[in-house]
């Protein structure tokens, strides 16, 4: 029989307000490699300029410890829980929230939640955060916090396509939702599509497939000549960084899938900025 | 690069092409969703406004904290579409020029045109970069809205884009245009 792990709330606390102001100052070498890579392929001169001066803004936040963005976010934070673990001290999802309190007051970061979508009065801390909860083998707490700033999140969509619509429909659906962003999401953007699933299954993915900012090919070949085709479509479009004309648009384009009904093709686009970021820990 | 000093006169918006790139220097108001709704209910009720914006600049951004020994936290642009339905009124009561990102509803680019005000446009998410441009923050107004009440800024030679001249030109149209027309 395994033995149980303890951990105690206090250091889930801890450890989630740190990495909020980790996810909101460092911007993932992924992400950083892509703007480069950007930077020295990028055709068009006013874009090239733009996005050397994206590139800085990173430097910057790097060594002056401040915000990337002045979004920095709703705060989405995965933790995947061992079933070896034993959480003492508090409840898992009270220690979360208090852990973006904590980074999100000590940190300086903004405060960019409200308490009633309607209503709209700022809690002041940054809470509640948006938790998933995975439980897997081990006995370890690994979890990310992934800020997601509202100006691509409010470009993202999702549609019930049908079967008949298949691949050709799925492409149309994502380039279209770069156009329809243009200059809103301050490309150059990163787009996490979910395919398949259910309704609130497609939305997961998308997010998923945004945040963990793969940057080895997709496993299935399918799906690695998929992305690749749909980044050179988006990258067509001539949107161009901060929608003032350019080759770069897309940084990069990941698909997730999942097994779906017999009666349906469901698709989400999850869209993420030049500033997509995240932090995790292992505890 | 043109410098610019903020408020700006009419004159030297009228002078101003879509597609430029300016540096200014000066007095700029931020707004963000909340407080463009109460400053048009206040105009709408027929009441003066909390803060005088005659002739201003408004600044769509919602900065981070100010940090201890800093004049400003992280700031940036928000997209300004969120701010379409209230930027006609704003504008014909008198507010002269915008900054903010993305394009506009084709009922700002008339009231842009018909008042002869600018809209500009700033680098989203650069804002580390764009806190070493501002000297001074300070809250005049809504303070109950947090990040999303009024500030008055001083900056400096904060890089922006001529997004909307006063002729209602779209630098976005016509950048996207002339990147594919040379790239075909």
């Amino acid at each position: 029989m395994n033995t149980v792990r303890e951990i105690h709330a206090d250091e889930i606390t801890q450890a989630v307000a740190d990495l909020c102001i980790k996810a909101c100052t460092l911007l993932p070498d992924a992400v950083y490699g892509m703007l480069c890579k950007a930077c020295e392929c990028e055709p068009y001169m006013s874009a090239k300029e733009t996005l050397k001066l994206i590139r800085r803004n990173a430097d910057i936040a790097k060594e002056q410890h401040m915000p990337i963005c002045q979004d920095t976010g709703m705060a989405v934070v995965y933790a995947e829980v061992g079933q070896d673990v034993h959480i003492v001290g508090g409840l898992l999802e009270k220690a979360i929230h208090a852990g973006v309190a904590k980074g999100y007051t000590d940190g300086y970061l903004r405060k960019s939640v409200v308490s009633d979508p309607i209503r709209r009065e700022n809690t002041g801390d940054n809470t509640p955060a948006v938790i998933h909860i995975k439980l897997v083998a081990g006995d370890k707490l690994h979890m990310t916090v992934a800020p997601k700033g509202f100006g691509s999140e409010n470009m993202s969509r999702l549609a019930m396509l049908t079967p008949s619509q298949g691949i050709d429909g799925v492409k149309a659906f994502v380039v279209e939702t770069a156009k329809l962003a243009g200059a809103n999401p301050c490309p150059p953007i990163m787009l996490g599509v979910g395919i398949g699933g259910t309704f609130e299954r497609v939305a997961e993915l998308a997010k998923e497939a945004l945040i963990e900012i793969r940057t080895q090919p997709h496993p299935d070949p399918y799906y690695d000549a998929l992305e690749k085709e749909l980044t050179a479509a988006i990258n067509e479009l001539g949107i161009g960084p901060q929608g003032f004309g350019g080759q770069t648009t897309a940084l990069s384009v990941r698909i997730k899938a999942f097994p779906t009904h017999i009666a349906g093709l469901p698709v989400a686009v999850n869209v993420g900025c030049h500033v997509t970021r995240h932090a995790d820990v292992t505890l | 690069m043109k410098q610019l000093t903020v408020p700006f006169d009419k004159e030297v918006l009228s002078g101003l092409v879509a597609g430029e790139n300016v540096e200014i220097t000066g007095v700029l108001y931020t707004a963000r969703d909340a407080a463009h709704a109460r400053l048009c209910m206040a105009l709408d009720a027929g009441e003066e406004l909390s803060v005088d914006l005659l002739g201003q600049t408004i600044f769509y951004a919602g900065p981070t904290p100010t940090p201890p020994g800093r004049a400003s936290g992280a700031i940036g642009p928000t997209t300004s579409m969120r701010m379409d339905a209230y930027t006609p009124t704003l504008l014909r009561y008198g507010v002269n020029a915008m900054i903010g990102k993305g394009e506009r509803s084709a009922a700002v680019m008339e009231a842009i045109a018909e008042c002869g005000a600018v809209y500009f446009a700033a680098i989203g998410g650069c804002a580390a970069y764009m806190a070493s441009c501002i000297e001074k923050c300070e809250v005049v107004a809504y303070d109950d809205l947090g990040t999303e009440s009024i500030k008055r800024l001083e900056v400096k030679n904060l890089p922006l884009t001529v997004a909307v001249d006063s002729r209602g030109n779209d630098a976005y149209e016509q950048g996207v245009h002339a990147y594919l027309r040379q790239s075909r």
